[in-house]
């Protein structure tokens, strides 16, 4: 396909070449070709201008942390319902998590997701394997032929891994292929039949408490793992204040950690269960005020690399039950950019750091393609504008999965466009094309 | 009130206003025979009762309402029917009131959004027993007049115990002192910002109050590692004959039964002149009419 567009005259903002300011866009045959300060005036037949006089010019989002839920729970999300919600939220490449019905342990299963997702034709599906065979905690994966299929990262996500010794291997075997290890932090013996944050809400309510400790323990027994191996560490999902100081340590130690936060934990506290809404419910669960603050320090300093929306759709008959029966998960393709920005208009975020977090920081922690828009650089590219408000409206969403405890929110900031390669994917709140 | 869910954010004269014809009914005041005549209150216990579901059933009889008594066990719920199945399959037939007993906290929460007739919660998992602890206010009241400035301590499992959640509730909105009392594996955090006082020591707490509310404590919490033994915890949080003695000599003696007798509480002392526990299962038919009328109404 030989096509030109230039992007004109928006705010471009790409945190890892240094990029602020109105620039012209100049996409040649799905790659950035120039990136210029002064107006750009290509000629020909065959080029297209987006004008983007008042609205942000940013490298396409990643998600390092979302569940596509195919194979397995089809009713739930699909490969191509997932990759819609994401073009939808501004998102270009995604990582989908293994713990689908076959679990990803299996060349198999990423060859499957991967023709899932050429048939989708929407954004770039990245695959994490299983650290263990059937997130069984007892078996490692094969996890060079999971890289030789295409596998990113390895993790058993949904579940640590309680066995410390096997941990220690698999921090020291992923080594042979620079793989990062994506790690949920929950000790099981601490959380027990917890199904939300232990403090004043669990106790008013009368609900099982789970402590910080669950995850904080898990954490600093994984970088100690590191620091022993010099591995690769991704820390999924941090959700409290013990965790970001073991992490802000480790990182000026130099250990090689990376982390994400979700928008659901850096913007919600423990109270939000209300009265068992189970929307709500997620693990790691919703903190304290406190954690909540000790996240947005930590994303907004460097502690945190990544902002990653653990996008984990559920059907009604998962959500409309009693809270302790209630599955896990909130989806949030659609809601991060809103809720992100939500935290520059708060002053705890300047836009270049929101930026970065959904790029750059994503993009280095799994050494992905994409993340910004030096010349050569893949042309995923997303339209924003940043002054739209709208109201999140669950019916609405791409996802098949409507399990948001945001629906009603209002959120400032709204995804224009969604560029993948170059291709235009996402307008004004319609997908472009999928086949 | 629409429904009961929980003793949580009632005002002091809602409470008191139930309690008050709680007593007119005590006193056999005026023939309320015909209140919810013809009218079917559904009692859907998905957990385990002998006294709140006779007592709620004598109180709906006395209504004049005809009472469907349900129960999990041999139900569509073994067969994997979901909660708001089954109470909407029930609801179908007509009831005016559900009065839901379920392990899980929230359960009537989550139902009350679901449905049309009223909902009472008959206690829902470690959350809240309502109309426990309305009757165990009522039997307080009956004996002092006042709660104001009284002091109840409340010793045992307060981590697993809805009854401890209502009447913290419940008798702080009345004006009373609520000290809460068990070792510290069974004190869950934030008590004190729930409006209680915290001890782990009963005998230090023992001699300020005005009547000790025993909880029932559950064997299996000992393999769960709460506490070493039913025999330690009895030594150290048991209401004994010897503790007994150096209660107020006016001082109450409260339990939300079943008793473990020789636990939590020793035979002596639970069939002692203090204690006011039979009280308290006749007071709750009174106080369960008084519910039913108001959320009927």
């Amino acid at each position: 396909m030989n096509s030109t567009i230039l992007f004109r005259r928006g705010r471009v903002i790409d945190p890892r070449n240094g990029v602020d300011g109105v620039r012209d866009v100049l996409v040649r045959d799905g790659r950035v070709a120039e990136v210029s300060e002064a107006p750009l005036s290509p000629s020909g037949p065959d080029v297209q201008v987006v004008e983007a006089a008042g609205k942000l010019v940013l490298p396409g989002f990643i998600d390092l942390h979302v569940h596509l839920r195919e194979p397995g729970e089809e009713g739930k999300e699909t490969v191509l319902t997932g990759c819609m919600a994401a073009v939808a939220g501004g998102f270009t490449g995604v990582v989908a998590m293994p713990n689908t019905k076959p679990v990803n342990d299996s060349v198999l299963v990423t060859e499957y997701v991967k023709a899932k997702a050429r048939e989708a034709r929407l954004c770039h599906v990245y695959l994490a394997g299983a650290i263990t065979k059937g997130l069984q905690g007892e078996e490692m994966s094969e996890m060079g032929a999971l890289v030789a299929a295409g596998c990113v990262c390895i993790t058993d996500d949904g579940r640590p891994v309680m066995n410390a010794g096997l941990m220690r291997r698999a921090l020291q075997y992923a080594q042979l292929f620079d793989l990062p290890v994506m790690v949920h932090e929950e000790d099981l013996t601490l959380s027990g039949k917890g199904v939300m944050n232990e403090g004043r809400t669990s106790t008013r309510l009368g609900l099982t408490g789970i402590p910080p400790s669950a995850e904080v323990a898990m954490v600093a027994r994984d970088l100690v793992l590191l620091e022993e191996t010099k591995g690769r560490l991704h820390v999924a999902h941090v959700s409290c204040e013990g965790s970001v100081r073991l992490l802000r340590e480790a990182k000026r130690q130099g250990l090689r950690v990376t982390a994400e936060a979700a928008p659901h934990h850096f913007t919600l506290d423990d109270e939000a269960v209300g009265a068992y809404d189970t929307h709500a419910r997620m693990n790691p669960p919703l903190r304290t005020r406190r954690d909540v603050e000790a996240l947005r320090e930590a994303l907004a300093d460097g502690t945190i690399d990544a902002i990653a929306t653990d996008h984990a759709p559920h059907g009604v008959l998962e959500k409309q039950v009693e809270f302790d029966k209630a599955w896990n998960g909130v989806v949030g393709l659609e809601t991060a950019l809103g809720l992100t920005l939500a935290l520059v208009r708060e002053g705890v975020l300047s836009l270049q750091r929101a930026v970065a977090l959904l790029t750059d920081g994503p993009a280095k922690a799994f050494g992905l393609p994409g993340g910004h828009l030096a010349a050569g650089a893949p042309a995923d590219i997303v339209v924003v504008e940043p002054n739209a408000e709208w109201t999140v409206d669950s019916a609405r969403f791409f996802s098949r999965s409507r399990n948001t405890p945001f629906h009603g929110r209002r959120l400032t900031g709204r995804v224009a466009q969604t560029w993948v390669s170059g291709r235009l994917v996402f307008e004004d709140g319609h997908i472009k094309e999928h086949r | 009130m629409r429904h009961l869910l929980g003793i949580e954010g009632l005002r002091r004269a809602d409470i008191e206003a139930l309690l008050d014809r709680a007593e007119a009914h005590l006193q056999g005041g005026p023939d309320a025979s015909h209140v919810l005549r013809g009218r079917v209150v559904a009692n859907l216990f998905f957990e385990d009762s002998t006294r709140t579901r006779t007592s709620f059933e004598m109180a709906a009889h006395a209504l004049g309402a005809r009472v469907l008594n349900w129960t999990a066990a041999g139900s569509s719920v073994s067969k994997g029917e979901t909660l708001l199945d089954t109470v909407r399959n029930i609801e179908a037939t007509g009831p005016v009131v559900l009065v839901i007993r379920h392990r899980s906290s929230g359960a009537p929460h989550l139902v009350a959004k679901h449905v049309r007739c009223a909902v009472v919660n008959a206690g829902d998992g470690t959350h809240e027993h309502p109309s426990q602890a309305l009757l165990d206010a009522f039997t307080l009241r009956r004996r002092w007049g006042r709660l104001d400035g009284r002091t109840v301590v409340i010793v045992g499992d307060i981590l697993h115990s809805r009854v401890a959640r209502s009447n913290l509730h419940c008798l702080t909105a009345l004006g009373a002192k609520v000290v809460l009392c068990g070792p510290p594996t069974l004190l869950p955090p934030g008590l004190e910002s729930l409006g209680a006082e915290v001890s782990t020591s009963l005998d230090a707490v023992l001699p300020r109050a005005d009547a000790v509310m025993c909880l029932r404590v559950q064997t299996e919490r000992q393999t769960e590692n709460f506490f070493p033994s039913a025999r330690e915890f009895s030594r150290l949080f048991g209401l004994n004959a010897a503790r007994a003695e150096r209660l107020k000599p006016e001082a109450l003696v409260l339990h939300p039964g079943p008793m473990n007798r020789g636990v939590e509480i020793a035979p002596a002392v639970a069939d002692g002149p203090r204690s006011v526990i039979l009280e308290q299962v006749a007071h709750g038919v009174a106080v369960r009419r008084a519910i039913l009328e108001e959320v009927c109404r």
